[in-house]
């Protein structure tokens, strides 16, 4: 089962260090045993079946096609996982495809690999070589329903979701502008 | 009281879907007295089981069957299978519409007359006037209780109205209003008053909005006249040697085929399924399909010219509260050639929520453009365009030659180019809307391409002679006087104005027609 969890405590301090990419800008994700781990510990995710590497590149890929500074890698990792329960643990093809794919793009970025180019910029440089392949076109158009549509996303960026429970926005402020 | 008809009673007059044609048809025709039964392909869900989230609405009452696409037109590529974002449930896309209820503007209905030819475009005036449609949109405006008519207000402004206002004023726009919509002001019809939820496209949990699910529907039920008989798929409409149409085969609940017999056959499928129907019935006597001398069923597909303007400010906006559709400019719906193109449009505010917001934005879009104006969802106002787009022959619903539907049917095609008059206007709105929004100090503009068609017209099209159109000014086939098309599909032209009130109206003209000709034994 591939599961993101909360406060994984108990990382050893080799295992903080022993950080997914070399350059440090994707020092956020921590690689230990099967697991892709948040480096501040909020969060964890197990995989079964693809490399955590592979998923640690994929979830930093999610955030590089739609990077919002203040959504953290949670949400991009939640969008993710079925890239490896979904698809890699049920089908060896897909996962071999996903594995094939991920080092194209290590392949294209060079000696540390995707997740060693320190700049985004450099980055997107990678992706707009594959934009135009089944696989970008998979993980862009999975994220907009696999992002934005997770209800714990939505007050980040300031939406309300549901409203009828509450009684509507007739007296929660509808037309409640002020700077006109 | 529903009356549930005989498969053998060869007396009903039976419409397909139930939707702004087909449910005002029905019950129109119950309270008449006449017979009716209603086969609706989609499941009956009543307003308490809405849902207040735009994916999880889409999937309740979404049509999702297999269509496919082809043309210039950019749905075509990124939605390349769901070229319409129609309903398949009982109350059609009256569930999912945002009300806005205006009547055609005289000189719209003789769009060839006063336009003139436009080269590539297939105009034709309507063979009925102003005058012929009026009493019909007073009754149909009373009937879905629409706002600055029959003495009920307007609805209150909301914050996206406010920016929308204000800037229309700075461009010198005098006719801004809060629309004339089907959406309770206040508590009417036993219905209650709008709640501003803002999930008008989700289906109003409140029944604030007019629907023939909860409207017209249950009033015709209550006749003991009118069974409406949901998930039930019809496949083909049926005929006999005389070239009269006798019944209808379709798909019940269960997938098994059934024969419905009939009296009258009333087509109400929206724009490609009601086509669809015709060329699927084709036979021995009729090998182009049903209805189709002419050769025009599936033809002249029109989606009105459409796009949005989002505007994102430094202050919150929160436009996703109160109405999906919450004002509207009408001073750009006059025809003034002088602005390059023939026939007008109107701008209408509108939100979406932040994941429809994140799917039709700029659809295939990536990257920190796209992502900034997510960033500023909560400072963002919107609005839609919608104008008069031309009729163009080939822009056509067929039949695919090889998908089929899960009942064995050949798939639509939904072929759409652009007119270079929908490109020349769509530019002027996008303009205009960006000027409006500059004017109250937006920091970012985005012109966002067309989404999935939501108003759908001209496949079965009225005409005055046989040969240029499927139907005449009463919706009935030129080719076969008991079968009608009662949906927007009967359109000649699209106007520059939201077509569901036009529906209506020409669904109640319609009935009034047909009970008084089964009167007098001519039907
Ligand atoms: C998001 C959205 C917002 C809109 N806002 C507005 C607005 O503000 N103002 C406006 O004027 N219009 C608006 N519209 C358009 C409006 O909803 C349509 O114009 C109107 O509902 C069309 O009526 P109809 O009878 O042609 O088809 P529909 O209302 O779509 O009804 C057709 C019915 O037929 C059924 N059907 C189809 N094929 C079969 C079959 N083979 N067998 C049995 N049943 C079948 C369908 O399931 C459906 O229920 C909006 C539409 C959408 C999607
Ligand atoms: S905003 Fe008003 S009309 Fe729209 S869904 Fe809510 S209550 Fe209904």
């Amino acid at each position: 089962m591939t599961t993101v969890y909360e406060q994984r405590t108990g990382l050893t301090r080799r295992e903080m260090l022993k950080r997914s990419g070399a350059a440090g800008a994707t020092a956020m994700l921590v690689i230990s045993g099967s697991a892709v781990i948040a480096a501040n510990r909020a969060w964890g995710l197990e995989v079964t079946a693809l490399k955590p590497e592979t998923m640690a590149t994929l979830i930093q890929m999610a955030r590089d096609i739609y990077p919002h500074d203040h959504v953290p890698d949670k949400f991009y990792a939640i969008a993710m996982k079925g890239y490896d329960s979904e698809m890699a643990a049920k089908d060896a093809a897909k996962k071999d495809m996903i594995e094939a794919a991920i080092a194209d793009l290590d392949a294209r970025a060079g000696a540390g690999g995707y997740l060693g180019l320190g700049w985004e910029e450099d980055r997107i440089a990678v992706l707009k070589q594959i934009e135009g392949t089944d696989f970008f076109k998979m993980v862009r158009g999975g994220l907009v329903t696999g992002l934005y549509n997770q209800k714990e996303l939505w007050p980040l960026f300031g939406y309300e979701g549901e409203s009828f429970s509450k009684g509507g926005y007739i007296d929660r402020g509808f037309n409640d502008i002020e700077w006109l | 009281m529903a009356a549930p008809y005989d498969l053998n009673d060869d007396s009903v007059v039976v419409i397909i879907g139930s939707g702004a044609g087909g449910g005002t048809l029905g019950s129109a025709l119950a309270q008449q007295g006449v017979d009716v039964v209603i086969l609706e392909a989609g499941k009956r869900v009543e307003y308490d089981d809405f849902i207040n989230d735009e994916w999880g609405s889409f999937g309740q009452l979404a049509w999702l069957d297999n269509r496919t696409t082809s043309g210039n037109w950019r749905v075509s590529q990124d939605f390349a299978n769901l070229p319409a974002w129609i309903v398949k449930a009982v109350g059609g896309t009256t569930t999912h519409w945002a009300g806005a209820s205006l009547r055609f503007q005289e000189h719209e209905l003789k769009a060839l007359t006063n336009y003139g030819p436009v080269e590539g475009a297939n105009l034709l005036d309507w063979p009925l006037t102003l005058a012929d449609l009026e009493p019909y949109y007073a009754k149909a405006e009373d009937n879905m209780g629409v706002t600055r008519t029959n003495g009920i207000p307007g609805l209150p402004a909301s914050n996206n109205f406010k920016i929308f206002e204000a800037g229309a004023k700075a461009l010198g726009y005098k006719d801004v209003h809060t629309g004339r919509m089907a959406i309770n002001s206040e508590a009417r019809d036993e219905r209650s008053a709008c709640q501003q939820t803002g999930f008008c496209f989700q289906g109003c949990k409140w029944g604030a909005k007019w629907s023939t699910l909860y409207v017209d529907i249950p009033k015709g039920e209550a006749t003991g006249k009118l069974e409406v008989r949901s998930q039930s798929h019809v496949l083909k409409i049926e005929h006999n040697d005389a070239g009269k149409v006798t019944g209808v085969v379709y798909a019940d609940k269960d997938g098994n085929q059934q024969v419905q017999k009939a009296r009258i056959v009333c087509v109400a499928g929206n724009s490609f399924e009601s086509p669809r129907m015709l060329l699927n019935s084709a036979s021995a006597k009729f090998p182009d399909g049903l209805a189709n001398s002419s050769g025009q069923v599936g033809k002249n597909y029109m989606r009105h010219m459409t796009g949005s303007v989002y505007a994102v400010f430094d202050k919150p906006v929160h436009f996703y509260r109160g109405t999906t559709m919450a004002g509207i400019i009408q001073d750009e719906s006059r025809h003034d050639p002088s602005r390059g193109f023939v026939g007008g449009y109107e701008l209408e505010t509108l939100a979406l929520g932040l994941p429809f917001m994140a799917a039709f934005l700029n659809p295939g879009g990536w990257g920190r453009s796209f992502t900034s104006a997510l960033d500023g969802y909560d400072r963002m106002a919107g609005m839609w365009i919608v104008g008069e787009d031309m009729p163009q022959e080939k822009n056509a619903v067929t039949l695919h030659p090889d998908a089929k539907d899960q009942y064995g049917m050949p798939v639509p095609n939904v072929h759409f180019d652009d007119h270079p008059n929908d490109v020349a206007m769509r530019n002027h709105a996008y303009s205009q809307g960006m000027a409006l929004y500059d004017a109250v100090g937006a920091t970012q503009t985005y012109p966002t391409p067309p989404y999935p068609s939501t108003h759908n017209l001209g496949t079965n099209r009225m005409s005055e002679k046989p040969q240029d159109g499927v139907v005449n000014k009463w919706g009935q086939t030129h080719d076969i006087a008991n079968l009608f098309v009662s949906d927007g599909s009967q359109f000649t032209t699209g106007a520059a104005e939201n077509p569901t009130l036009t529906i209506v109206a020409l669904a109640l003209r319609q009935a009034d027609h047909i009970a008084s000709q089964m009167s007098k034994g001519e039907l």
